[in-house]
């Protein structure tokens, strides 16, 4: 992998990032390729191989219909969220795939609250190079938490 | 403050159970009575499916009220539940979530039991030879057998298991009752079960909100926005509200309607009547024949589990109370072993309803937080259950607080208030 696109790359977990703790819905989708899968995953059930995700979205619309939700009809307390990740850790990579995971924390601010650490993981991705661009075609987002501290509303 | 003291704000001023004092929620001394009265003892608590635990040797750590038991299959495939305490130091010894072992050790100093239980090892239970003389050791009347792990009474129905500190709890089916057990039987019909995973979730409310919360068909068609704008619930679905003759058990029955929707069946400000989903493979049902009518049957286990079939989506829920102000929450969801791959599918897509990120049960984990907020800060105050009357009966409709009701007027016998 060549110095500038392991850069790219870089920048693509730190935008991506970005997107959520900034709430910009329509940036945070345009990182997926159409046939997308997003999870996130407990360690739990990624470790035992079970399916079972405490969200599963396969394609763009999901991921939109889900944005939806957020904003229009689920009832929850407001808040805040800051991502920290760390420098993505490259798998493998080829012409047209690089498989790389990094690691995050988020951490949660409620409107009369302070910070709190809300989840911890994994970030388990594929990224398909598309000429200039990178586009997720997977993201698992895998959790060490074992509890969700209630629930679990905007991406992560 | 002891529990006596803490117990004397606790007195039921009200004529029935159409309120509910906030005490209930946040008296210390209460929740303790719970443990007790409760899922110590006279009960059946939830414990786990035995295909989470297949081959013999196979067990799954989880907790009955605030004490960690061990779900075990022996080397006969008989499936045991014992406490994790080691009868020596009182150490919970086992650590391991899940896992397979062919007895059990605690490792502070090597107690050795078998899986079910029984003490086997002591280490120096003779003492040691020292100079030709024998010193230290356990005393000469110590007798393994009165020292071995508790051992609970297990009941195992369509592949669900139970488990009892109490041996004299009366029978499984006679603790749900003929007509509670004709709505388990339809979803544990036999078939083998597959386990599709877990979700976990720590909700900051009392246990019994959780209960309440799937007592209570008033709120899925207002607060779940989600349900009525995608047309899946409306108030004039066919519907019945049943319970078991103690009213602590309970089941809410629906079948989804094929209606249009208006003002009348939503009474949602927010209600958009355009409303598309983006991919409508979220809601994408299969009709299974074991439904028998009902898309919908959600029934509760007083006090321990919630048993859920949403259409497609099958799972038991499981409440974990630690303190009278927090739970956890933890979904198994599950299919059966002839389930098609694509029906699996569907229980996996259809499972993003539900949960702690669910689009309909995230809602319901926030607003239990809110109530337990409230009740916290204003501890004489009340509930307010009156929707369909004060009366405790079978409705054939959903515009009812009745099972609410039944819940309080036998959770008052149990705990004498």
């Amino acid at each position: 992998m060549t110095t500038e696109l392991y850069l790219k790359l870089t920048q693509f977990y730190q935008d991506y990032a970005a997107s959520i703790d900034l709430e910009e819905w329509d940036s945070w989708f345009n990182m997926f390729t159409d046939d997308c899968i997003y999870k996130i995953q407990s360690r739990e059930n990624y470790d035992r191989d079970l399916p079972m995700a405490a969200l599963s979205l396969e394609g763009k619309g999901m991921l939109k219909d889900r944005i939806y939700g957020v904003t229009e009809t689920i009832f929850h307390d407001p808040y805040m969220q800051k991502h920290v990740v760390s420098a993505p850790r490259v798998i493998s990579s080829s012409e047209d795939f690089i498989d790389a995971q990094a690691n995050y924390s988020v951490f949660r601010t409620k409107n009369d609250g302070i910070a709190e650490v809300f989840n911890v993981g994994r970030y388990v991705d594929r990224f398909v190079i598309d000429g200039d661009s990178l586009l997720l075609q997977s993201r698992v987002c895998v959790f060490d938490n074992d509890m969700i501290l209630n629930s679990l509303i905007y991406p992560i | 403050m002891n529990n006596q003291e803490l117990l004397s704000e606790t007195e039921w001023k009200f004529d029935d159970t159409s309120k509910i004092p906030f005490w209930a929620y946040t008296n210390k001394g209460i929740y303790e009575k719970e443990l007790k009265n409760i899922f110590y003892k006279k009960h059946w608590c939830y414990v786990g499916l035995e295909a989470e635990i297949p081959e013999p040797g196979d067990f799954k750590r989880t907790v009955i009220g605030e004490r960690s038991v061990i779900m075990v299959r022996n080397e006969q495939g008989e499936i045991h539940v014992v406490e994790n305490i080691c009868a020596h130091r009182g150490m919970r010894f086992c650590r391991k979530k899940h896992g397979n072992a062919q007895s059990f050790v605690c490792p502070y100093h090597q107690w050795n039991y078998t899986l079910e239980g029984d003490l086997q090892g002591v280490p120096f239970r003779r003492g040691v030879k020292q100079d030709g003389q024998v010193k230290g050791g356990m005393p000469k009347d110590f007798k393994p057998k009165e020292h071995g792990l508790t051992q609970l009474k297990v009941a195992q129905r369509g592949g669900v298991v139970f488990a009892s500190f109490d041996h004299d709890v009366e029978s499984f089916e006679d603790f749900l009752g003929p007509e509670m057990l004709h709505y388990f039987d339809r979803m544990f019909n036999g078939r083998k079960l597959k386990v599709l995973g877990y979700n976990k979730q720590r909700i900051p409310g009392n246990w019994k909100l959780m209960m309440e919360n799937i007592k209570d068909p008033y709120h899925p068609g207002l607060l779940h926005t989600w349900f009525v704008t995608f047309g899946l619930w409306r108030a004039d679905n066919r519907s019945e509200l049943k319970m078991d003759e103690h009213y602590r058990h309970a089941a809410m029955i629906s079948t989804r309607g094929s209606g249009g929707k208006n003002e009348q069946t939503t009474n949602v400000s927010s209600f958009k009547e355009e409303m598309q989903l983006n991919d409508p493979r979220f809601l994408d049902v299969q009709p299974e024949e074991w439904w028998d009518g009902p898309t919908a049957v959600m029934m509760t286990v007083f006090p321990s589990v919630i048993l859920q079939q949403q259409v497609n989506s099958v799972s038991t829920r499981h409440i974990q109370p630690n303190g009278n102000g927090s739970f956890d929450f933890v979904w198994t969801h599950f299919g059966y072993e002839d389930d098609t791959p694509e029906l699996t599918e569907r229980r996996l897509r259809q499972a993003n309803l539900f949960g702690p990120a669910g689009f309909v049960s995230a809602d319901d984990g926030e607003v239990i937080e809110f109530s337990q907020e409230g009740f916290e800060a204003k501890k004489d105050y009340q509930t307010l259950v009156e929707l369909g009357g004060r009366d405790i009966e079978h409705t054939d409709h959903m515009v009812s607080e009745t099972l609410i009701r039944g819940m309080y007027d036998y959770w008052r016998k149990q705990m004498g208030v």
